[in-house]
């Protein structure tokens, strides 16, 4: 890696019916202006769009908001649809309301990181720019 | 629309106060502040709205004590919508509550008017509110998950079971599907043998605050705004003590909003179904009466009371001098409040608790009709009996340990209020007159501006959800750099978080409603149900009001999810355009 390296590119979206969408635009917003390419893709998709969209668009980073309690029925989905579209090596964050109890779970089905709401912006992007400083080596 | 007034202070009071003042900045004032600074160079609200440092007589000396606050339940109402208020009866406790199967909710219900509460709001699931069936793909986890799974009306009918829907009053919070749930409540009523003349409640019916605030839309701004108006319409033929949209503000906030956006935006919804009615050849008097409003309230104190009293005097003057309404109650805003789910905090939760009392104090003293303090748990999960018994028993102390209810308007009379107040309605007013322009260039045919034109395009344009992100990320920015404290969270903090005993979901519940909504589709005439489906769909394609039909396809057995298929057939759906 050089010092002129690739900006690190971020898909963000929101799965299933969920409208709470207030948090993953300020992280949005955090990450375009500390130079990340964001990507948002809005909400009410299902896992499998999402994971053809990181595959698509060779994201190095998926982000998932998810305030409606359903993430541990619907994060083992994009965990395997992600795999499936071999795209599993891209780092996976998982933000919303996550009880406690939830988190080793989500981090053991192999989501990098989980954010729950109130998690400041600024320590979601420096997470992702060392998460993928290191993946790149 | 702001008139330059006069001071209706005496020259001789003006010339003595400014005498005064003069003396102690340059005395009192000036020495002390030689001595010891104060905490910040300027001070701000939390919307961001400057605050000086002392308010006197001669900052409020334009407002008309007689025409801008005139007295409690009359016009323009900034002292009350009623004349005396807490002194007559207290606000309704209206704890919002909703989750699993309508039998679950129906026990929940039990459970608060056993503990002191005076109304229902039902909360409903993300699929219900975003019209689809408990079996569609997208509704997997999330079924009866943020609030009760309604499929049909067999599942309202089990919702309201042994509550009196002609004693109770029930709030309904639902919005595009709003004209389907409000038909099956109608159905229910019709079986339990109350006539809809003694049905009291209140339906959201807010469709435009979805493209912004909520975000469960189900269909296009236009059709949406059709279907709100047909329900406006049919109710006040029909239903005519219902309360036909709540016009709401919570959501907006919510979505991070500030003070001022907040009021603008609902006022400008409310001024776009005023307008919509008025389009169908309603008369204003004979549905504004039928309007309510609902709104968050957030931490800052006195900006709270202000926008609640902004609110009042702003409706009053739109709905009196621009839509020439003659009836005080087309004129006087009531409203309903929620505190702010977005203040509370998930460090230290029992704090959320004094968040959750103050709030509620500030509505009262705004002035509310009902109120809902949100749970103290909130930041983790759906909150638990306990934090909704802590919320109630916060209402009550108010209500009989504080003193504030036994004088009508007992915050009237501070200058920082009053000087408050006349700022967010100043700046209420800035907004809609760029709607209203906004609406010029979107209307063809030379026809007058509207703000019934001027919110569709903001919508369709993006802008107010731009506007919202703004505010939201100025907000973040505030809190991240500890610009604006909040305790335990950017300052304050504790190693060790208090453990909660939180919400826990049956998981079992989403599979009952599976079994219930596949017993409908057994048991039902499907043809019957296809023929009123299709029947729904031409009325839809005549342009026609589809109450009637949708009323007729419920009762058939039709399911929310079907209806609203059957309506996204003729009007589409709606996509989220990624505004942040």
């Amino acid at each position: 890696m050089t010092e002129q390296a690739k900006p690190v590119k971020v898909l963000l979206a929101k799965v299933g019916l969920d409208g709470h969408d207030r948090g993953v635009k300020l992280i949005a917003r955090a990450m375009k202006d500390a130079g990340m390419e964001v990507l948002y893709l809005g909400m009410r998709l299902t896992p499998q769009e999402i994971a053809w969209a990181a595959l698509q668009e060779d994201v190095d980073v998926v982000g998932i908001s998810i305030l409606s309690g359903a993430h541990m029925r619907l994060i083992p989905k994009l965990v395997q649809a992600l795999d499936k579209h071999g795209h599993g090596d891209a780092i996976l964050l998982v933000g919303g309301t996550i009880p406690d109890q939830d988190v080793q779970p989500l981090l053991d089905m192999g989501v990098g990181a989980v954010f729950p709401v109130g998690t400041f912006t600024s320590t979601i992007v420096e997470y992702v720019q060392s998460a993928a400083r290191s993946q790149h080596g | 629309m702001k008139k330059a007034k006069k001071s209706h202070l005496s020259e001789d009071s003006l010339l003595g106060l400014e005498q005064k003042r003069e003396g102690w900045e340059k005395g009192e004032l000036k020495e002390f502040l030689d001595r010891s600074g104060e905490r910040e160079e300027s001070f701000r609200t939390v919307s961001g709205l400057e605050v000086k440092r002392l308010y006197d007589p001669t900052d409020v000396d334009q407002l008309d004590p007689a025409e801008d606050l005139g007295y409690p339940g009359s016009y323009p109402f900034v002292r009350g919508a009623y004349p005396t208020m807490y002194r007559g009866r207290f606000w309704t406790r209206r704890q919002i509550a909703g989750f699993g199967t309508a039998k679950s909710t129906n026990e929940r219900y039990r459970f608060l008017l056993g503990h002191g509460q005076t109304g229902i709001s039902t909360d409903f699931d993300h699929p219900t509110l975003t019209g689809y069936d408990s079996d569609h793909p997208l509704a997997e986890g999330e079924v009866g998950r943020l609030g009760v799974a309604i499929d049909s009306v067999n599942d309202m009918q089990e919702l309201f079971s042994g509550i009196p829907l002609d004693k109770v009053s029930v709030s309904l919070t639902i919005n595009h599907p709003a004209i389907i749930l409000l038909s099956m409540l109608l159905s229910v009523a019709e079986a339990d043998g109350v006539s809809w003349g003694d049905l009291r409640g209140t339906v959201q019916n807010d469709s435009l605050k979805e493209f912004h605030g909520q975000k469960t839309f189900a269909l296009p701004p236009r059709p949406s705004l059709k279907l709100t108006t047909d329900v406006v319409e049919f109710c006040t033929r029909h239903v005519p003590n219902w309360y036909t949209i709540s016009i709401s503000g919570y959501h907006t906030r919510e979505a991070g909003s500030d003070a001022v956006q907040e009021l603008a935006f609902t006022l400008a919804q409310g001024m776009a179904y005023v307008e919509s009615a008025l389009e169908r050849g309603l008369e204003v008097d004979e549905f504004a009466p039928r309007f309510s409003f609902f709104f968050g309230c957030h931490s800052d104190f006195f900006e709270e009371v202000a926008k609640f009293r902004a609110a009042r005097r702003l409706w009053a003057r739109i709905m009196k001098e621009r839509y020439g309404a003659k009836r005080p109650e087309s004129m006087r805003l009531r409203y309903h409040t929620q505190t702010l789910g977005s203040t509370l905090m998930r460090e230290d939760p029992k704090n959320n608790i004094v968040r959750g009392a103050l709030q509620g104090l500030a509505a009262v003293l705004g002035g509310t009709q009902s109120l809902h303090i949100s749970g103290y748990d909130e930041a983790y999960d759906i909150p638990s009996e306990d934090a909704m018994k802590m919320s109630l028993a916060s209402q009550l102390i108010i209500a009989h340990e504080s003193g504030v209810t036994n004088t009508v308007d007992p915050i009237a009379g501070s200058y920082f209020l009053d000087s408050l107040t006349q700022t967010i309605e100043e700046r209420v007013w800035e907004y809609l007159n760029k709607i209203e322009e906004l609406g010029g260039g979107a209307q063809k045919g030379g026809k007058p501006k509207s703000v019934l034109w001027g919110m569709l395009h903001a919508i369709e344009t993006g802008y107010i959800e731009q506007e919202i992100s703004n505010a939201a990320y100025e907000y973040q920015r505030r809190v991240e750099s500890s610009d604006y404290v909040v305790v335990g969270v950017n300052q304050y903090r504790s190693e060790q978080t208090q453990p909660l005993e939180i919400f826990e979901y049956d998981t079992r519940e989403e599979d009952r409603q599976l079994e219930r909504l596949s017993e409908l589709r057994r048991e039902r005439d499907n043809s019957r149900v296809q023929k009123l489906l299709d029947e729904t769909k031409k009325a839809a394609e005549a342009d026609e009001n589809l109450m009637p039909s949708i009323l007729a396809a419920v009762g058939a057995g039709a399911s929310e999810g079907e209806i609203m298929d059957a309506l996204r057939d003729i009007y589409g759906s709606y996509r989220d355009p990624g505004v942040f």
